[in-house]
């Protein structure tokens, strides 16, 4: 498949967003069910939720970029009953919402108690708030990835490795750019996140190397024989009925070379996944350091979802393999 | 899905020539018409890039000397169970209760392609002039017309094919010129484990073997002597007779 910039960006923008939404949340209820005393100002919380949301809002102009008629894009709402794309396009404003509301009552200071526990603790409005805002975010994750999931004619997306590796990777940025905002800051919770930010490119990485293996393994779902119908073992197309260029010859294929994809591959892996590991893992604590991590990181994950297209061969390209 | 009325085409390989009639009257029909425009790009010029709602390729299979060549029109089949028209998330694409057919709308069509890529066949085309999704519309607006004579009530490519390889109709009507044709020439769906339950079917190839036998070779009702030169007679013959 051909990947479109727009999406790339989307995908990894609103990746990070989440990941990071989820992090602050993480890093909150840490504080409250720990036995220490610390605790991070209500300005931590609603500068970081306020970063997500400028990161979700780039990803939803990239998504614009994508679409022929923008103006209409509210349409795409409607049909959330059959398709995974109207449901993120619901819940991509739904997450935006929740880090509005999120950082809103943290930066305000709407903190009162819902709840007394028998322990002395007490669930605090912003952390009920805060568990829907994650459970949004992973309603998101979901729904992006099986997007690509569902697509059964793309045997390399048609997986729950597509669901899981856009969940980790996300998550995985997350916890990094929560890494170096905390650092920054110099929050108490640097180091949870930090170390988190460890096990989830641990995670990630893993998750996306069974999907090559997978890749690499993969049965086409059909042959030219059921394609065309011809009772023949060997069938070779002699042309596909026209010399010029059509949406079926730009849409389905990358047009870069399979060194290309192999030579970004290994970028990604590099790029995505141990540069950033090694640059936590030494910087632990210095804000620079983990900036760096995360721009790294990013333009690993950038690579990554650029090979993620290019790897998704559709079924309808055993039609177009020769112009003649 | 279960439609009462599915209308189709089924398409007879055994007769097709890739002469690609198909191909440009359904352009030049749907260009103009309710589904239209249908825009090329660069046209003329040395990249070009266009929409087309069928295509016909063209296949060898076999070993050689062994070989055939298939022609093979492939356009939006109608699918029962159409995979293009769940995922669209505006509603855009839809399949007719009334008859079947499967359309777009170009006035919810948001341009996202999603469609596109959960059709196997590769049948919908992409309009970037408008910003549309595009596809066979099996000439909704011809076949529905009815200040047209009936017979002529038909989609574009099936009128215009020379040698009739196209027939179109209702394939749940048993009684049908098209369910006749799948039932007693081996119709049959692409790609079948795609799971879309094609509504077009195709014909297959078929072998039109000649025994000649040797006496075939050797005229033995006909003696040599009646092809060779006739024999010259000296005086006038019957012909001459009965000519003055
Ligand atoms: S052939 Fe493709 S576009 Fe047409 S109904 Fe079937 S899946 Fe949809
Ligand atoms: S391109 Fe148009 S018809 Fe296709 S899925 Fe998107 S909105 Fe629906």
């Amino acid at each position: 498949m051909r990947p479109a910039f727009s999406v790339l960006f989307l995908t990894t923008l609103i990746g990070a967003g989440q990941g990071l939404l989820i992090a602050l949340v993480c890093g909150q209820l840490f504080l409250v069910v720990g036995t220490g005393d610390a605790s991070l100002s209500g300005g931590f919380y609603a500068m970081g939720s306020l970063l997500a949301l400028v990161l979700l809002a780039l990803g939803l102009l990239a998504s614009f970029f994508h679409l022929a008629n923008p103006t209409r894009a509210w349409r795409a709402a409607t049909q959330w009953r059959t398709s995974w794309l109207s449901r993120e396009v619901i819940a991509l404003p739904a997450v935006m919402g929740m880090a509005v509301l999120y950082g809103g009552l943290h930066a305000l200071g709407w903190d009162g108690a819902l709840m007394h526990f028998a322990n002395g603790k007490s669930l605090d409005l912003t952390m009920a708030v805060g568990f829907v805002t994650v459970l949004a975010c992973l309603a998101l994750f979901l729904c992006t990835g099986m997007i690509y999931a569902c697509v059964k004619f793309i045997r390399e997306w048609h997986s729950v490795w597509t669901v899981i590796n856009y969940t980790l990777m996300g998550l995985a940025s997350g916890f990094v750019l929560a890494a170096a905002y905390a650092a920054s800051l110099g929050a108490v919770v640097t180091g949870l996140y930090a170390g988190t930010a460890l096990v989830l490119i641990v995670l990630a990485l893993a998750g996306r190397a069974v999907s090559l293996w997978r890749n690499a393994r993969l049965k086409p779902l059909a042959t030219l024989k059921g394609a065309i119908g011809a009772p023949h073992q060997n069938i070779r197309q002699v042309t596909q009925g026209f010399n010029g260029k059509s949406f079926n010859t730009k849409e389905f294929f990358h047009g870069k070379s399979p060194e290309t994809v192999r030579m970004l591959t290994t970028f990604f892996l590099a790029c995505g996944f141990a540069a950033p590991f090694v640059l936590v893992a030494l910087g632990m604590g210095s804000a620079a350091v983990l900036w760096l991590a995360v721009m790294v990181q990013y333009v690993g994950l950038l690579a990554e979802r650029w090979v993620f297209f290019a790897q998704g061969n559709h079924v309808q390209n055993l039609y177009y393999q020769r112009k003649a | 899905m279960a439609n009462e009325k599915q209308l189709a085409l089924v398409i007879d390989l055994n007769v097709c020539v890739g002469c690609h009639a198909c191909v440009t009257s359904c352009k030049e029909w749907n260009t103009s018409g309710w589904a239209g425009p249908l825009p090329d790009q660069d046209a003329y010029g040395a990249d070009p890039n266009g929409v087309f709602f069928n295509r016909v390729q063209t296949f060898e299979c076999g070993t050689f000397p062994n070989t055939e060549t298939v022609h093979f029109p492939k356009s939006c089949l109608h699918c029962e169970d159409p995979p293009c028209v769940p995922v669209c998330p505006t509603g855009a694409s839809y399949k007719r209760e009334s008859d079947g057919i499967v359309l777009v709308d170009y006035d919810k069509c948001i341009g996202c392609k999603y469609c596109s890529w959960n059709c196997p066949y590769g049948a919908r085309e992409f309009d970037e002039v408008t910003g549309v999704m595009k596809k066979c519309t099996l000439c909704v607006d011809r076949i529905t017309d009815e200040t047209l004579p009936p017979d002529r009530r038909k989609p574009a490519c099936v009128l215009a094919c020379p040698p009739g390889a196209r027939l179109f109709g209702d394939i749940k009507d048993p009684e049908s010129e098209v369910s006749k044709a799948i039932r007693d020439n081996g119709g049959y769906q692409l790609m079948p484990e795609a799971g879309t339950n094609p509504a077009n079917h195709y014909l297959p190839r078929r072998k039109t073997p000649s025994v000649v036998h040797e006496d075939q070779l050797q005229r033995a009702d006909n003696p040599l002597s009646r092809e060779a030169e006739p024999p010259k007679f000296g005086g006038p013959t019957i012909d001459d007779a009965s000519q003055w």
